[in-house]
């Protein structure tokens, strides 16, 4: 058993076409404090990568700025070979797609009323709403296993569902790259692996390249095919998780004394927090 | 499998036109009402005669003279303060955020108020300078929100602020001014459709004429930022210049209504809430706003002329505030409940 499983050869249903997608000397902020400080990275096609970081390091930020939500302050995002600052927002959305930490669902919306205004992007003056749209949502329904839940009321469902049916917006959007800002918050260790397990599934299958922020280093490395670990608005350390997550960079990221085990499930790196009570034994403390 | 989309996306339609044909039902029967109904009454036989041309003269005088520059006039501006409503409340995401509570109107009312008693002017005069105090209200408020951006809540806070500003002017102004004078401007400040003239009609129909359709370009750009700023920026839709440009179109709605008829109360406050109730999608609906803003407008000042014990006859503005007031105290009620905005 390996964790992440290995990308399967190019089946029927991948159909998500291959982007370059790089931030080259990318500084971002707010308010003339930068967050994110002159950061070179290149987002793997058809693969999984996760963003993780200590609060603050600059890791919701870079993806937001990826997304193309933040004007660079200095450096630029690549898009095949164009800075995407000059490309139109409308054109850059029907490639990336991004699902926000905390979107804001209507009062009384239906889920595939708030699935369909995924396809906004695709459509414009001379073309309006059409049964290619309709078959396109219908898909993004079923990919997320939500296509039952289509006449529900979006406040009636669970977490899980809920996020399964904003999953389904993205990929409504029909996007090549998926960014997702901690899509896993908010919800119980039953949901979280719900959810990862579909965009994995959906990065296998399709062919969709997934970039994430989690919070959870544990569910980050086993899901990652490749895992960025952000501090200080820089890249500390990146590359597969077995070689990226180390006791040194974990120590560097968070600040956290941690042992690195290889979890039984499938052998990639787990972290071990030790804290201030329960490793060595000193006079004094608890043992 | 697309036969379940197609068929959900026609139910809803569906609901949302059958919730169109009745309002515009009941907006039929008041407006029928409004021109049949008062000290002279008419059948609907002779009622029709009369608008098709063929009335008697006393007819003629009292219905198209008379009633029926009022209850158009009520139809819309009913109509503009609704639709400004729902475009504040949908692009600041919040259900106070609308002209009436946040000084917009409050500004063409202390405008109006200074146009009449400090430089003596009156009749399209006032109606001017209600426009631009709107404007100018409405551009302070943007201005003052403006972080890198504009937050709802931000702006909704600093409208208050300008709200109780623009109200603490138009008392001073009352105050100074000579006894007559107020009791005009007072009338103003209530709001009221009676002494409709045709040019202001006109004016406002025009401006509705302009300003509807480019609403309506717009509207799937406000079905992106309901969603929050990040969900619309990430669909490709420009933030910071469609909201600009939602609130230029909800401004001048609210200002052209409010030169018309004064500030009548709450009308942009509780159309959308009610009309998004009514239809339940979760959809804009515009339309049904728009409706249930002429339907409490004209409404109002049909129990406003007619309704009140004593032969009593008040301005509309009474009426609607009688309306708005208690919704106000019932949303601040159950908002913390719910955590949620419009």
């Amino acid at each position: 058993m390996v964790c992440p499983p290995v990308p399967a050869a190019a089946g029927a249903r991948r159909h998500a076409q291959e982007h370059e997608l790089r931030a080259v000397g990318l500084s971002l902020g707010y308010d003339g404090a930068t967050i994110v400080d002159t950061l070179d990275l290149t987002i793997e096609p058809g693969r999984v990568t996760v963003i993780v970081g200590a609060n603050a390091s600059g890791k919701s930020t870079l993806l937001r700025g990826i997304a193309r939500l933040l004007r660079p302050e200095a450096g630029e995002v690549v898009l095949d070979g164009t800075s995407i600052s000059s490309l139109s927002s409308k054109k850059v959305a029907t490639v990336v797609g991004l699902l926000p930490q905390q979107p804001i669902a209507p009062d009384g919306i239906t889920v595939s009323d708030l699935v369909g205004r995924g396809r906004y992007p695709h459509q414009g003056w001379f073309r309006q709403w059409s049964s290619t749209d309709d078959a396109i949502v219908a898909d993004a329904l079923a990919a997320t296993d939500t296509l039952a839940l289509a006449e529900r009321r979006v406040e009636e469902l669970s977490g899980g569902q809920r996020q399964r049916v904003w999953i389904a917006m993205a990929l409504a959007q029909d996007p090549d790259i998926l960014l997702l800002d901690e899509p896993t918050s908010f919800l119980d260790v039953t949901h979280q692996i719900e959810v990862l397990d579909l965009l994995l599934e959906l990065n296998r299958e399709r062919g969709t390249t997934v970039v994430m922020v989690l919070h959870d280093l544990n569910l980050a490395a086993r899901y990652a095919d490749r895992l960025v670990v952000m501090g200080g608005g820089k890249i500390i350390a990146a590359g597969v998780p077995a070689d990226t997550l180390t006791t040194a960079v974990v120590s560097d990221a968070f600040g956290l004394e941690a042992l690195i085990v290889a979890d039984p499930v499938c052998g990639s790196p787990m972290v071990v927090p030790i804290g201030r009570f329960h490793g060595a034994p000193a006079p004094g403390t608890l043992g | 499998m697309s036969a379940i989309i197609t068929a959900s996306r026609l139910i809803q339609r569906r609901r949302e036109g059958r919730v169109v044909a009745i309002l515009a039902a009941v907006l039929l029967a008041i407006v029928v009402l409004s021109l049949a109904v008062g000290a002279y009454s008419l059948s609907i036989p002779d009622l029709v005669r009369t608008l098709l041309g063929g009335g008697a003269g006393n007819e003629n005088f009292i219905v198209l003279k008379l009633r029926l520059p009022r209850v158009s006039l009520a139809v819309l501006a009913g109509v503009a303060f609704a639709v400004s409503g729902a475009l504040f409340q949908t692009v600041l995401r919040n259900p106070l955020a609308s002209p009436d509570i946040i000084g917009v109107t409050g500004g063409a009312s202390a405008a109006a108020v200074f146009s009449m008693l400090i430089l003596g002017l009156g009749g399209v005069a006032t109606s001017v300078s209600a426009f631009l105090g709107a404007l100018i209200v409405a551009a302070a408020i943007y201005v003052l929100a403006w972080r890198g951006g504009v937050a709802g809540y931000r702006f909704v806070l600093i409208g208050v602020g300008i709200a109780f500003m623009v109200q603490g002017f138009v008392s001073y102004l009352l105050s100074r001014a000579d006894l007559r004078n107020a009791q005009e401007a007072l009338v103003w400040l209530v709001g009221s459709v009676s002494g409709a003239r045709w040019q202001d009609i006109t004016v406002v129909a025009v401006f509705l004429a302009v300003l509807l359709p480019a609403v309506a370009v717009l509207s799937g750009r406000m079905r992106g930022l309901q969603m929050g700023d990040d969900a619309a920026s990430a669909l490709g839709i420009r933030v910071e210049r469609a909201r600009l440009a939602l609130l230029v179109l909800a401004v001048a709605l609210a200002a052209v209504a409010t030169a018309a008829v004064g500030p009548l109360a709450f009308i942009a406050f509780v159309s959308a809430p009610i009309a998004r109730r009514v239809v339940g999608t979760g959809g804009l609906a515009l339309l049904p706003a728009a409706l249930v803003g002429a339907i409490i407008t004209t409404g109002a000042d049909f129990v406003a002329q007619h309704l009140l014990p004593g032969d009593l006859q008040l301005p509309a503005g009474i009426v609607t505030g009688a309306i708005g007031a208690p919704y106000l105290l019932w949303l601040l009620a159950t908002a913390n409940r719910n955590g949620k905005g419009a």
